[in-house]
C-alpha cells in the first residue's frame, strides 16, 4: 500500500467513506480485547449483548425509530435484498412490484432475478425519471394496483444524489395497503430522517456511506410489519438474521449514528457551501460541461458533472495523477460495456454521458481541497479534448 | 480497478503522435460517441507505398487513448502491405497487453488502421458487408468471426471483451453463442452459462422438434427416392414413425430407421430418443 488517506484529496465519499477516528476508536476494544460471542452464557460473551443493544439504540435514535424496529445485516445490499424477499413471501399471491429506473444495482438486479429466486413469475414496474432525475407522481398512483406486493424507491440517488418524495411516495402505499421499501444508503446521515412519522415498512442502510466499516447494515422494519428472514441460522437478532454478529462493525455504526447527527448540520452548510463552490467554478470554467441532476432537490455533497467530447476514465487516471478521488458515469468505469443506467434513464446524451464525473463530499474536505480540483480540473479536460476527434476547439 | 502495465499508462499519459496529419494520404474513422471509444487515424503515404507519419485524435478511456498512440508509432516506417499484417494482438502486446475487457480497444486501433488503408487505396472495406448481430454496438457477424478466429475465442464472454457483441442489452447472446459454435466446430468450447438448471424436454416440445428435423433434414433425402416419413407419437423417449412410399417396401428401412433418422435426431434433438418404425 503506497497511496495513504493523508496524500489523497477523497472526493468520492457516495462509493465509501473513511471510518471516523472517534468510530475507529470505540470499535477497537471489541476487536482486541472483548471478542466474546454475545449468545454464550459466560460473562466474558454475555457483555458484550449490552454494546450491542447500546448501538441498536443509537441507531434508532438518528432514524427516530425504536429500539426493536433496528436489525443489523452484513450491508445495504443484503438489506434490500431481505426486505424485498420478505414482501413477496408475506404477500405470494402479489406478483407485481414498483420500483424506479434509477436504483442501485443492490435493487436493480434484485428486480431483474425475481423470478429465479421466488420461482415465480413477477412483473416489475419502472417508474421513468426526468431529465432532471425526478419522479412523476401521477405516473406512480397509476403504477399501484392491488397485485403490487412492495414499492421499493431509493430515498436518494447515489449518482447525481437527487432525492425523491419519499413521505408522499410512502403515504400513497400506506393508503393502498402497499408495503413500502426504500433504500435510503445515500441519505441517512445527510438528511433528517423521523420514521415515526413517516409511512414508511422497510428502509436500507449502509455502515461504509456513515463513516463506520465496511461490512455492516440495517435494516428497519416498522413494527407489526409480517416479517420473512432472508438469512436463516442461529437466533441472532431475535430470529431475524443469522449469523453471529459483527459486534465490532455494530459498535462502530452506533457510534457512527451518533456523530452523524452532530455533523448533520455541517453537512447541510459547510460542505454544502464547498460543493456548491466546486460546482459553479468548474461549471464556469470549463466549456460545454453541465450539471446532472436536479439542482434543489438534492444531496447537499454529491455533484455529478459532464464534460463533453471526452471520456470518464481517462479524465479520472489524469485526477489521479494528483491524487484526486472521484467516480464516473462512462462505460468504461461501469464494469460493464453500457454507461450509467441512471445518466441514461435521464436521458443525458451520448456525447455527455460517457465524460461524466461525480464528485461527493464529506465533512473531512477542505476549502484548499476545492481549490486544488478547481485549479487541476479545467486543464485536465483540455488537454483531453486536445487529443479528442470530436472537440472543434471554441 | 485495472491494472495497466507501465507501458499502457506510459502511452495514456504522454500519448504520442496526437493531431491530425495535413493533406492525409488516407483517413480511418471509426467508433462513435455513443459507444463510448472513437479514433480517427491520419497517415501519409509517400511514393513508395511507406507509411512516413502517422497521427490520432481518440475518444476514449486509457486503453483507447494507449492503442492508437501504440499504433501510431507502430506503422511509422512500414509498408502499406506490412501495416495492413498488424492484428490487434501485436497492438496489445507492445503495450506489454491489455486487461481482457479493454482488448476491444486494441480491435478498434486494427480497425482504424484498415480503414485509413482502404482510404488510400480507394477501396471499400469488406467488413462492410456483414450482417448485423449486436445492435446496441453495431457489430456484424464478419466482425465476430474474425475476432474468434483472429484471437481465438472460446466463449461468448471473450467475444464481449474483443468485439463488445453482448455488452449491452444481451439480447444478441444466443446468436453469439450459435457463431461461436459454427466458427469453432470440432474444437473443445467453453460454455459458460449463468446458473441454469439442465432444461427437460416436454412432450410437446419433442414432437415439435422432432417434426423440424424430419421437415428440414431427413424428409427431402428420402422424398428424392420417392420415400416419405410421418411422425406417429412420441412416448417418453419413445420416437414412433411411419415410412411412406417406396420406403414402405424397401428392404433397407431398418436400417434408414436405425442408422439415419435415430442418429439425426438423437444429434439434434435429445440423444436418449429410440425410433421404433409402426
Amino acid at each position: 500500500m503506497d497511496l495513504h488517506h493523508d496524500a489523497v484529496i477523497y472526493m468520492d465519499n457516495n462509493a465509501t467513506t473513511r471510518i471516523a477516528p472517534e468510530v475507529l476508536e470505540a470499535m477497537m476494544p471489541y476487536l482486541a480485547d472483548y471478542y466474546g460471542n454475545p449468545s454464550s452464557m459466560h460473562t466474558f460473551g454475555g457483555q458484550v449483548g449490552q454494546a450491542i443493544a447500546r448501538a441498536r439504540g443509537q441507531v434508532a435514535s438518528l432514524l427516530g425509530a425504536e429500539p426493536e424496529e433496528i436489525t443489523f445485516t452484513s450491508c445495504g445490499t443484503e438489506s434490500d435484498s431481505t426486505a424485498i424477499l420478505s414482501a413477496l413471501q408475506t404477500f405470494p399471491e402479489k406478483r407485481h412490484v414498483v420500483t424506479t429506473r434509477v436504483e442501485h444495482p443492490a435493487i436493480k438486479n434484485l428486480c431483474e432475478n425475481l423470478d429465479r429466486l421466488t420461482g415465480h413469475k413477477h412483473r416489475v414496474t419502472r417508474l421513468k425519471v426526468a431529465a432532471d432525475g425526478t419522479l412523476d407522481l401521477d405516473e406512480y398512483a397509476e403504477a399501484l394496483t392491488e397485485d403490487t406486493a412492495i414499492v421499493s424507491v431509493m430515498w436518494a440517488n447515489n449518482e447525481t444524489g437527487v432525492i425523491f418524495p419519499i413521505e408522499k411516495m410512502a403515504r400513497m402505499a400506506r393508503e393502498r395497503g402497499i408495503l413500502f421499501h426504500t433504500d435510503a444508503v445515500q441519505a441517512v446521515g445527510k438528511v433528517p430522517i423521523n420514521l415515526k412519522e413517516l409511512d414508511i415498512d422497510f428502509l436500507s442502510l449502509s455502515g461504509h456511506k456513515l463513516h463506520a466499516p465496511k461490512g455492516v447494515g440495517v435494516l428497519y422494519v416498522r413494527r407489526g410489519t409480517m416479517f420473512v428472514p432472508f438469512l436463516t441460522g442461529g437466533h441472532q437478532e431475535k430470529g431475524r438474521r443469522g449469523g453471529t454478529e459483527n459486534v465490532a462493525s455494530i459498535v462502530a455504526l452506533g457510534r457512527a449514528c451518533d456523530l452523524a447527527a452532530e455533523k448533520m448540520a455541517d453537512e447541510n452548510t459547510r460542505v454544502k457551501a464547498m460543493r456548491d463552490r466546486l460546482e459553479e467554478g468548474l461549471l464556469a470554467a470549463v466549456p460545454k460541461s453541465m450539471l446532472n441532476g436536479h439542482k434543489t432537490d438534492r444531496l447537499p455533497n454529491t455533484s455529478n458533472i459532464s464534460f463533453e467530447f471526452v471520456e470518464g476514465e481517462a479524465i479520472l487516471l489524469h485526477m489521479n495523477r494528483y491524487n484526486i478521488c472521484a467516480s464516473s458515469g462512462s462505460a468504461c468505469t461501469s464494469g460493464s460495456l453500457e454507461p450509467s443506467h441512471v445518466l441514461r434513464a435521464m436521458g443525458v446524451p451520448f456525447t455527455a454521458a460517457h465524460g461524466s464525473i461525480r464528485f461527493s463530499l464529506s465533512t473531512y474536505n477542505t476549502e484548499a481541497e476545492v481549490d486544488l480540483v478547481l485549479e487541476k480540473m479545467p486543464g485536465i479536460i483540455e488537454s483531453l479534448r486536445q487529443m479528442s476527434p470530436f472537440w472543434k476547439g471554441n | 480497478m485495472w491494472e495497466y502495465t507501465d507501458l499502457v499508462k506510459e502511452h495514456f499519459l504522454n500519448p504520442r503522435n496526437v493531431g491530425e496529419v495535413e493533406n492525409a494520404s488516407g483517413t480511418g474513422d471509426v467508433g462513435s460517441l455513443a459507444c463510448g471509444d472513437a479514433l480517427k487515424l491520419t497517415i501519409k503515404v509517400d511514393e513508395n507505398g511507406v507509411i512516413t507519419d502517422a497521427k490520432f485524435k481518440t475518444f476514449g478511456c486509457a486503453s483507447a487513448i494507449a492503442s492508437s498512440s501504440a499504433l501510431t508509432e507502430m506503422v511509422k516506417g512500414m509498408t502499406l502491405d506490412e501495416a495492413a499484417k498488424i492484428t490487434n494482438e501485436d497492438i496489445a502486446d507492445f503495450l506489454g497487453g491489455l486487461p481482457k475487457e479493454k482488448m476491444h480497444c486494441s480491435v478498434m486501433g486494427r480497425e482504424a488502421l484498415e480503414a485509413a488503408i482502404a482510404d488510400y487505396r480507394g477501396m471499400a472495406l469488406p467488413m462492410a458487408e456483414g450482417e448485423i448481430v449486436c445492435e446496441c454496438f453495431g457489430v456484424t457477424d464478419l466482425d465476430i468471426i474474425r475476432a474468434i478466429n483472429e484471437s481465438n475465442l472460446r466463449s461468448v464472454e471473450e467475444i464481449t471483451n474483443f468485439t463488445k457483441a453482448g455488452g449491452g442489452c444481451g439480447k444478441c447472446e444466443d446468436r453469439l453463442r450459435e457463431i461461436l459454435q459454427q466458427t469453432v466446430s470440432g474444437s473443445t468450447l467453453e460454455w459458460i452459462k449463468p446458473m441454469e438448471k439442465p432444461k427437460k424436454m416436454t412432450t410437446l416440445q419433442k414432437i415439435k422438434k422432432i417434426e423440424e428435423v424430419l421437415e428440414r433434414e431427413i424428409r427431402p433425402g428420402l422424398r428424392k427416392d420417392g420415400g416419405d416419413i410421418e411422425l406417429l407419437d412420441v412416448d417418453g423417449d419413445f420416437v414412433s414413425v411411419s415410412l411412406r412410399g417406396a420406403c414402405k417396401s424397401c428392404s433397407k428401412s431398418q436400417t434408414t430407421i436405425k442408422e439415419y433418422v435415430e442418429k439425426k435426431l438423437r444429434e439434434l434433438v435429445l440423444d436418449t430418443l429410440i425410433v421404433e418404425e409402426n
